[in-house]
């Protein structure tokens, strides 16, 4: 079973990086109040440790973790705490959140001494690593320090450092890797030292050659480190498929890439683990790609989390075009929202704002059974159909076509000639099922 | 600001591929062997392709209206449908047996199962089929003003020898669209090149053909005899463009492989072992019919539950 570099279906979009890939990440200080939603990450939504009208620096906790399957947040400026209510976050909800009035100062909190990474115990990279409050930034959010903490720890073989940003539009990765590319092999390395059975896999799209190169320079004296070039299509960074794409491994939906000895980072996460683990620093930063058709000045930004999208428009030259829609995330997996004056969080991967809207461009019509989505399907299952069971409530036959081992990528609905929802048909039945399950 | 913006489940882009976009590129594909048609047979077959196109339209037209549906005739299916259609039938066949088949085929065969997606059925078969039973000497009869008597798989059948030659560029007696293998492989090229269709379909059916008719065919392996029945008849017409109509064949990858093997197999039965010289309708037909069976055998395995290759 060996590694192929790609794995089956997956289609190739117009990937739309040539509007941003060329430049220099900008840092941008925010302007207005920051928000901190409480729920940034998957698990328990963190507990306030400031109260209104207290003082805050730049890196100072300001809301502390609620169980283990949970993260700790930052204040990314110094100012005051204004308030802890309710306020409007990228998906549309209204959850709790904490809002810092920023004194424009950036006051910063002493990170302390750092012990250097040989020193450390395994315990204490963790431990570092679940203080700093990183979560999965590929966009799950997912608390790495539960990743990295997994059950048998010497039955891991392979790191991977997710390169591969198979989104279209997205550069972020991309340009992180061109500006800083030492900082993502060092995060790896943090990682490596958890697991002393493991290598690290460099796993970075083809379309990519100069980061390949420049990663493949980098590391030619780490013994423990290879640099792979996976085929470039979408979505070879779903987590699934760039490890069967890595490694030759598969695991199906009901597994965890750790029970394939994997554990599988992106780039954004890696440098935020060694910020924390070599410099004490929390998380308070992100890459962010503003970009899209209907922008003046696409590009990407270091983001101090907690800032308001307008403000990233602004800073991108602001609207060119009037937006039809404007995406949290990539055109593939993004959600698309409503409103802007939402924060920026741990998990904003993009800001995409199209002129035209495709999607209700065209009506739906009947499948004509055309098995396209079959053929891009890279779960290997078959989408029309389930849209199908999913449209009538089925959920047994659904599970019997293996609905649930859909990673929700967006293929089949894009290669529709019938212009079907079928990713959300699919989506919505899968999160009954999960749901029906947790009952039991 | 709120107003203006557009918000659906992702994805957020599509590609350009439509439904209409597919059955025109097929219309177009079709054409070089109606063209040929035209040209060995004479003005009567492009009357009867034009009244068979125009009653498959007409019929889905008037369906729509009567039954107070979206009119669906945008979508060119029906226009496919007639194509095909009066291109098995006899060149000489009568103008309205190209207006029954097709009003046939519209309502009977697929707008009352639903419509376009819904037909369990290739209409322009079941059409054939019907008719072949309903007007069965003037379905047989391939007499016309160029030819005169049997057809080559009729001669074969009986033990006579054919031109080869004459069978593949299609100088011989036969339904309008069938006879030439040269013009149908043109257009065929051109949907596989468009990724309209793939060769999973036709070349599982045309090698297990193959196969079949080696093994029993009584000639073994005799090349000019395999050649005669491949250029033969409605092979070539029925697994490039009649096996593969996506609503009636299977849709799980395997299952396509099975269903291409099975019509083979089926042909060379119909072929060899049956009362009559042709067996490719009938096979589609059976085929069709066994498609749920074919998908139930085949379900695709999943991702990280051994499906992750294929």
């Amino acid at each position: 079973m060996g590694a192929r570099g790609t794995f089956t279906g997956g289609i190739h979009p117009y990937d739309g990086k040539d509007l941003s890939k060329d430049k220099p990440i900008k840092d941008i200080l925010p302007k207005g109040d920051l928000v901190y939603p409480l729920s940034q990450h998957i698990g328990a939504p963190a507990v306030p440790v400031v109260k209104k009208g207290d003082h805050v620096l730049t890196g100072q906790k300001i809301a502390d973790a609620a169980g283990f399957v949970s993260a700790p947040i930052y204040a990314t400026v110094s100012g005051t705490v204004k308030a802890i209510e309710k306020r409007r976050v990228t998906v549309g909800d209204n959850v709790n959140a904490i809002v810092i009035e920023n004194d424009g100062k950036y006051e910063e909190v002493d990170y302390g001494k750092c012990k250097p990474l040989e020193e450390l115990t395994k315990e204490e990279i963790v431990k570092k690593v679940q203080e700093a409050g990183v979560v999965g930034m590929g966009g799950a959010g997912f608390p790495t320090h539960v990743k990295l903490s997994p059950k048998e720890p010497d039955k891991i073989e392979f790191v991977i450092a997710n390169c591969a940003e198979c989104e279209p539009y997205l550069t972020s990765d991309y340009r992180r890797m061109i500006e800083e590319p030492q900082k993502v092999i060092d995060g790896l390395k943090c990682v490596l030292a958890l697991f002393d059975n493991a290598k690290g896999i460099m796993a970075v799209e083809d379309n990519k050659p100069d980061c390949v190169q420049i990663l493949k320079e980098l590391t030619k004296d780490e013994p423990r480190i290879t640099v792979k070039a996976l085929k470039t299509k979408y979505p070879q960074g779903a987590e699934r498929q760039l490890i069967y794409a890595a490694t030759g491994r598969a695991i199906n939906s009901d597994m965890l890439p750790a029970d394939a000895g994997c554990i599988v980072d992106n780039v954004d996460t890696l440098v935020a683990i060694n910020s924390a683990v070599r410099e004490n620093k929390p998380l308070m930063y992100r890459i962010v790609t503003v970009t899209g058709d209907a922008i003046a000045d696409p590009r990407n930004f270091r983001v101090r989390i907690g800032t308001n999208y307008h403000e990233l428009i602004d800073e991108a030259g602001g609207f060119k075009e009037n937006p039809e829609k404007i995406v949290n995330g990539g055109p593939m997996m993004g959600f698309a929202i409503f409103d802007l004056d939402v924060p920026t969080t741990k998990t904003a991967s993009a800001l995409l704002c199209l002129t035209h809207d495709q999607v209700s461009e065209k009506e739906e019509g009947p499948c004509i059974n055309c098995g396209r989505c079959v053929d891009a399907c890279p779960g290997r299952v078959v989408p029309s159909r389930l849209a199908d069971f999913a449209a009538r409530g089925d959920k047994e036959t659904f599970q019997k076509w293996n609905g649930m081992e859909c990673c929700e990528c967006g293929c089949c609905s894009f290669v529709c000639p019938a212009k079907r929802q079928l990713t959300q048909q699919i989506k919505s039945m899968r999160k009954m099922v999960l749901a029906d399950r947790r009952k039991k | 600001m709120s107003d203006l913006m557009k918000v659906s489940s992702n994805p957020h882009i599509r590609s350009k591929a439509g439904t209409s976009n597919i059955m025109l590129c097929v219309v177009l594909a079709l054409m070089p062997a109606a063209a040929f048609g035209v040209y060995n047979f004479g003005i009567n077959a492009l009357l009867l392709i034009l009244i068979t196109v125009a009653s498959c339209v007409f019929s889905e037209f008037l369906f729509d209206m009567i039954c107070k549906r979206k009119n669906s005739i945008g979508d060119f299916s029906a226009v496919v449908t007639g194509v095909l259609l009066a291109l098995n039938l006899p060149p000489n066949a009568p103008w309205w047996l190209g207006m029954v088949g097709g009003a046939f085929a519209i309502v009977v065969v697929k707008m009352l199962f639903g419509g376009l997606g819904q037909n369990f059925m290739n209409p322009a078969l079941g059409a054939r089929c019907f008719l072949l039973i309903s007007f069965t000497s003037i379905m047989t009869n391939f007499d016309c003003d160029a030819y005169t008597g049997a057809t080559p798989l009729a001669v074969l059948k009986s033990g006579g020898s054919v031109n080869v030659f004459d069978m593949v560029v299609g100088r011989t007696a036969g339904t309008i669209g069938e006879t030439s293998m040269i013009a149908i492989v043109i257009g065929a090229c051109f949907l596989i090149l468009l990724g309209v269709i793939d060769l999973r379909i036709p070349g599982s059916y045309i090698v297990s053909f193959v196969v079949f008719i080696c093994l029993f065919g009584g000639h073994g392996l005799d090349f000019s005899y395999v050649a005669a029945h491949l250029a033969g008849g409605g092979l070539m017409l029925g697994a490039f463009f009649m096996a593969t109509d996506y609503v009636t064949r299977p849709i799980t990858i395997k299952g396509q492989y099975l269903y291409g093997v099975l019509l083979g197999v089926l042909t060379g039965i119909f072929r060899i072992f049956g009362a009559g010289a042709e067996g490719v309708s009938y096979a589609i037909i059976l085929g069709n019919i066994l498609v749920p069976l074919i998908e139930k055998v085949t379900l695709p395995k999943g991702f990280g539950r051994g499906g992750e290759k294929i």
